[in-house]
């Protein structure tokens, strides 16, 4: 199957799955029921009306068969039980689940897995080398960039996509770049700190 | 060793409490300054930072549990109605929903009253708010539960219902049976007579004061799992109270209180909207026990706003009487406050009580309830909104009688309690006063308000801040040495992001010479931890500390007395130095602590801490002041916070760097509820128009300004063995007031409700004229 067909399954499944969820009724598609056709009679059932997705997330590969409503959020934290993305607001409102897309922090509530086929995706795991920190979070410890830290590694994405662009922000720049994630604990201060510090600790 | 039971009373948020427990008879010499000790106030990491920043941290809303089931909750679309049928037909259908729970169906359950919730049922048949509690549903997961939720069909007898405390209190609708004040009376409170201070005064100043109502909304949402193993409950929660959360859900179960087991180990904010066990808590209880497996609960971002508490509102009309020399004669506050439509506390008269020298004071306060959502404790309950209306006054006052502001202030001081009538254990409200004034610089503050040149407007203003914050007992910390030299310490609390592992373990290192990254330290677990209370009202660091001290003081004297033992020599000729123990006449006898477990039978050695009694006569309190100055835009109506200066007397520092950030965060939350935040509520719907981070605004980084913090002398010594008071409220409650009497300052007129809007700018400068 081309990448492109498999797009327009994607799409049109997904529009029939969000009509299943609001309409509340169990009258299961018929246009699923062709494909569930190939399936092995035992998986049909949990397979039902889900779409296969790949993704490269954090150095490696993962192929999975999710339903098309899933969003990245989910997929990374459900799926792929990479728990370090927070959900806050599930909005596109507080910046806990942003994630890289590439090299652009993106709000992982907002997109769709599906949106995501293909992409190379990095998390706050990601960050990590082997067992170390890696620079940003190690500002972050130092500078106390957090508190209850439940907003903590969104944080540390954005300003890891802030320094990728911009390896010496000016305050107003990580404040700019930053603004897009809350902290209701009101760490800013030290936020503001932690990426300053952490510009210099990737300069090294 | 004479260890005591006591009975000892503190402020514990929005009330006085009273606790039995064990106290620590040990009487223990203060600790010297910081600058003389080695963990103690310095700036240590925070120990849960590598694994908060690495992505590892579980919090509750990461627990998964092998064949978990979800749950979703259907709330009330109706401020007021009674439920006359609830039809789950077609819910059930779905396939994937295992179970629902409704008021009509809980006798299966055993379903009982919910006695923090005004003893209303769990699903009561009359719901009294939009988000109230009519069903619940649990399903393979949360969009099934969700999906399911949709096909429940209610049946509503649909009531008139009130929103505003005012209408309420006069109203014939009756919220709850015995009336919509609640106890049915205002909390009265008199000391000398008002009337006659008035006669004194050469000026009378009247003023209404109003604030608005905000929410908590910590970034986790509030969650619970719960899950049964036979006749053990173990819930993991999102609160601030493992145990407090643990009694109640026993007593909601009718089950005892050591057959429940409650687990936090790391939290996303509380701020004192998780204080307490949910009802949500309950039902993710009662929905495992039915169904065999673990079952969570996640209140999304529109629950938190409509159902999981909020600051009430107040409405305060304020009367201060003063001599021409700056004496206050009398001060009267009336007040009120929409609690929402379960019992919580609105009152906000405290700081008027004790703030200032004032012989004749009388206050009056009304919590109402209204058809809204419950009010919770939040940050500093009642204070925050009675220092706005309380230090706005003071400086309409002072104006009026031509006196500085500050000046007007330190005339009023006072060294005592004036409700309780005792001394403060330390008061450095003058000194903070100083420095505050110096820092922001005082002196070039408008002489004429709203003198400024220019559209855009620079002022100062200025608040104090009077809060409990001295903590108490029970509360205990044991400690466990084993055979490898591991220090493990388990104290009786929880940490909400506030430092509470860091410094359990440097109060520990400093008394028993370890380094602090070698302490374990295992918190928010009611079955792994001593005893110990909820972390609110800033009551965990002095209460916790002093515990934490003690045990270590007493493994110091464990491990003295079994090298002692060890070397048949009294414990008099054993000395303790960097964590090993020596004979004092022969300094190459010597034996680390892991020498000494290796040669015991037990290959372990405990000792349980506990928190001594609160000092009697004294009074200990947290005070301070913080100096704000603002610019205001005078076309836009837009005010920008620049700089806050806080100074504060609130002990003895543990950890510079941990403090620090707990007090931007409280300046910052100041400057959410001074300028943007307001949950709306509909009225003529009962609805809240803007339940979520977009349309609720709290501050991001761009309306950070910069932030100074001082922290006076070197510990209340008389508090507690730590010479240590909290800091989670008093870093916010004086901002508000603060930026209140700054943008005074700037523009010349007065906004008298919160939060300072641009509209009400615009409204002040340019529709009198």
């Amino acid at each position: 199957m081309s990448n492109k067909k498999n797009k327009n399954l994607n799409r049109r499944s997904f529009i029939k799955n969000i009509g299943v969820g609001f309409a509340g009724t169990i009258a299961a598609a018929p246009l699923l029921k062709s494909h569930a056709k190939k399936l092995p009679e035992e998986i049909k059932d949990s397979l039902d009306g889900k779409v296969e997705v790949t993704v490269y997330v954090n150095g490696r590969k993962f192929r999975r068969n999710i339903f098309p409503q899933t969003t990245l959020a989910q997929f990374i934290r459900d799926e792929l039980n990479l728990t370090g993305t927070k959900v806050s607001c599930n909005h596109g409102e507080c910046g806990s689940c942003t994630v890289l897309i590439g090299s652009d922090a993106v709000y992982s509530c907002q997109m769709l897995a599906l949106d995501a086929d293909q992409k190379f995706i990095t998390t706050i795991e990601g960050l990590m080398k082997n067992d170390e920190l890696g620079e940003v979070q190690k500002a972050f410890v130092d500078k106390d960039g957090l508190q209850c830290g439940f907003c903590t590694p969104g944080q540390i994405i954005s300003a890891y996509a802030l320094l990728k662009k911009n390896p010496a922000p000016s305050e107003e720049e990580i404040r700019e770049a930053m603004s897009g994630n809350l902290c209701r604990c009101g760490a800013y201060p030290k936020i503001i700190e932690s990426v300053d510090a952490a510009a210099k600790l990737l300069k090294k | 060793m004479s260890d005591k039971i006591v009975k000892s009373k503190f402020f514990f948020e929005e009330d006085f409490i009273e606790t039995i427990g064990e106290v620590s008879s040990k009487e223990y010499k203060s600790l010297p300054p910081n600058k003389k000790l080695k963990y103690v106030g310095k700036p240590l990491n925070r120990k849960d930072a590598p694994v908060k920043a690495s992505g590892k941290a579980k919090f509750t809303f990461d627990i998964e549990l092998p064949h978990m089931v979800y749950a979703r909750t259907l709330r009330s679309p109706h401020p007021n109605a009674i439920i006359k049928d609830i039809d789950t037909l077609h819910a059930r259908q779905v396939p994937g929903v295992f179970a629902i729970l409704h008021t009509f169906n809980m006798s299966a359950f055993n379903g009982g009253k919910i006695e923090w919730y005004g003893n209303s049922f769990l699903f009561d048949p009359h719901v009294r708010y939009v988000g109230d509690e009519i069903a619940c549903v649990a399903a393979k997961d949360e969009e099934t539960a969700e999906r399911a939720l949709k096909l429940i069909d209610v049946k509503y007898e649909i009531l008139d219902y009130e929103i505003d405390a005012k209408k309420s209190m006069n109203s014939k609708l009756k919220i709850h049976p015995d009336g919509n004040v609640r106890r049915g009376k205002p909390f009265e409170y008199e000391r000398g007579s008002v009337k006659d201070g008035f006669d004194e005064a050469d000026e009378i100043i009247e003023d209404e004061f109003s604030t608005q109502v905000a929410v908590h909304n910590p970034t986790e949402p509030h969650c619970s799992v719960a899950d049964w193993n036979k006749d053990k409950l173990t819930i993991y929660d999102s609160t601030q109270a493992v145990f407090r959360v643990r009694n109640m859900i026993a007593d909601a179960l009718d089950t005892p209180k050591d057959s429940v087991r409650i687990i936090k180990e790391y939290m996303g904010g509380g701020f004192g909207g998780k204080l307490e066990a949910g009802k949500y808590s309950v039902m993710a209880a009662l929905l495992a026990k039915k169904l065999k497996r673990p079952v969570k609960i996640l209140n999304d971002r529109r629950e938190q706003n409509i159902a999981l508490g909020n600051r009430p509102d107040s409405v305060q009309k304020l009367k201060i009487g003063v001599k021409t020399d700056g004496t206050i004669t009398a001060l009267n506050h009336y007040a009120y406050a929409a609690i929402g439509a379960y019992p919580s506390g609105g009152g906000c008269s405290w700081p008027l009580r004790t703030l200032y020298k004032c012989d004749n004071v009388r206050t009056e306060e009304y919590s109402v309830y209204t058809n809204a959502g419950r009010a919770r404790a939040f940050r500093a309950p009642g204070n925050v909104q009675g220092t706005f209306g309380l230090e706005s006054l003071l400086d309409e006052a002072a104006e009026k009688i031509g006196m500085d502001p500050l000046e007007f202030r330190v005339k009023n001081f006072v060294d005592f309690d004036q409700v309780g009538g005792k001394p403060y254990t330390s008061k450095m409200l003058i000194e903070a006063y100083k420095i505050g004034a110096k820092k922001i610089g005082w002196e070039n503050r408008n002489k004429i308000p709203g003198g400024g040149k220019g559209y855009v407007k620079r002022g100062v203003g200025m608040a104090s801040q009077i809060w409990w914050g001295g903590g108490g007992p029970p509360a205990h910390v044991r400690l466990e040495l084993d055979s490898n030299g591991k220090i493990v310490a388990f104290a009786g609390s929880q940490d909400l992001g506030t430092g509470t592992y860091t410094f359990v373990a440097q109060v520990i290192g400093e008394i028993l010479e370890i380094a602090p990254d070698n302490i374990d330290v295992v918190l928010g677990d009611t079955d792994r931890v001593p005893y110990g209370p909820s972390s609110g009202g800033s009551t965990t660091a002095p209460s916790i500390s002093p515990a934490a001290r003690d045990a270590a003081e007493r493994m110091k004297e464990k491990l003295i007395s079994n090298a002692a033992a060890l070397w048949n020599v009294e414990s008099e000729n054993v000395g303790f130095e960097n964590g090993t123990v020596f004979m004092k006449n022969d300094k190459s006898k010597k034996l680390s602590a892991k020498d000494i477990v290796a040669q015991l039978d037990d290959k372990k050695i405990s000792a349980l801490g506990s928190r001594e009694a609160n000092p009697d006569g004294y009074s200990v309190q947290t005070f301070g002041a913080q100096f704000a100055e603002v610019e205001v835009d005078t076309l836009t109506g837009n005010v920008r916070v620049l700089k806050v200066v806080a100074v504060h007397d609130v002990g003895r520092i543990l950890n510079g760097k941990t403090l620090e950030n707990q007090f931007h965060g409280g300046i910052i939350m100041g400057i959410g509820f001074a300028l943007t935040e307001e949950q709306i509520r509909d009225e003529y719907t009962g609805k809240i128009l803007n339940d979520n981070f977009h349309d609720y605004k709290v501050p991001t980084i761009k309306e950070t300004p910069e932030i100074e913090v001082f922290i006076l002398g070197e510990g209340d010594m008389k508090a507690n063995n730590m010479g240590v008071k909290g800091i989670g409220e008093p870093a916010m409650i004086p901002t508000p007031a603060a930026i209140a009497n700054a943008v005074y300052n700037a523009i010349g007129k007065r906004i008298k409700s919160l939060p300072i809007t641009p509209d009400k700018i615009i409204t002040a400068l340019y529709d009198e004229a």
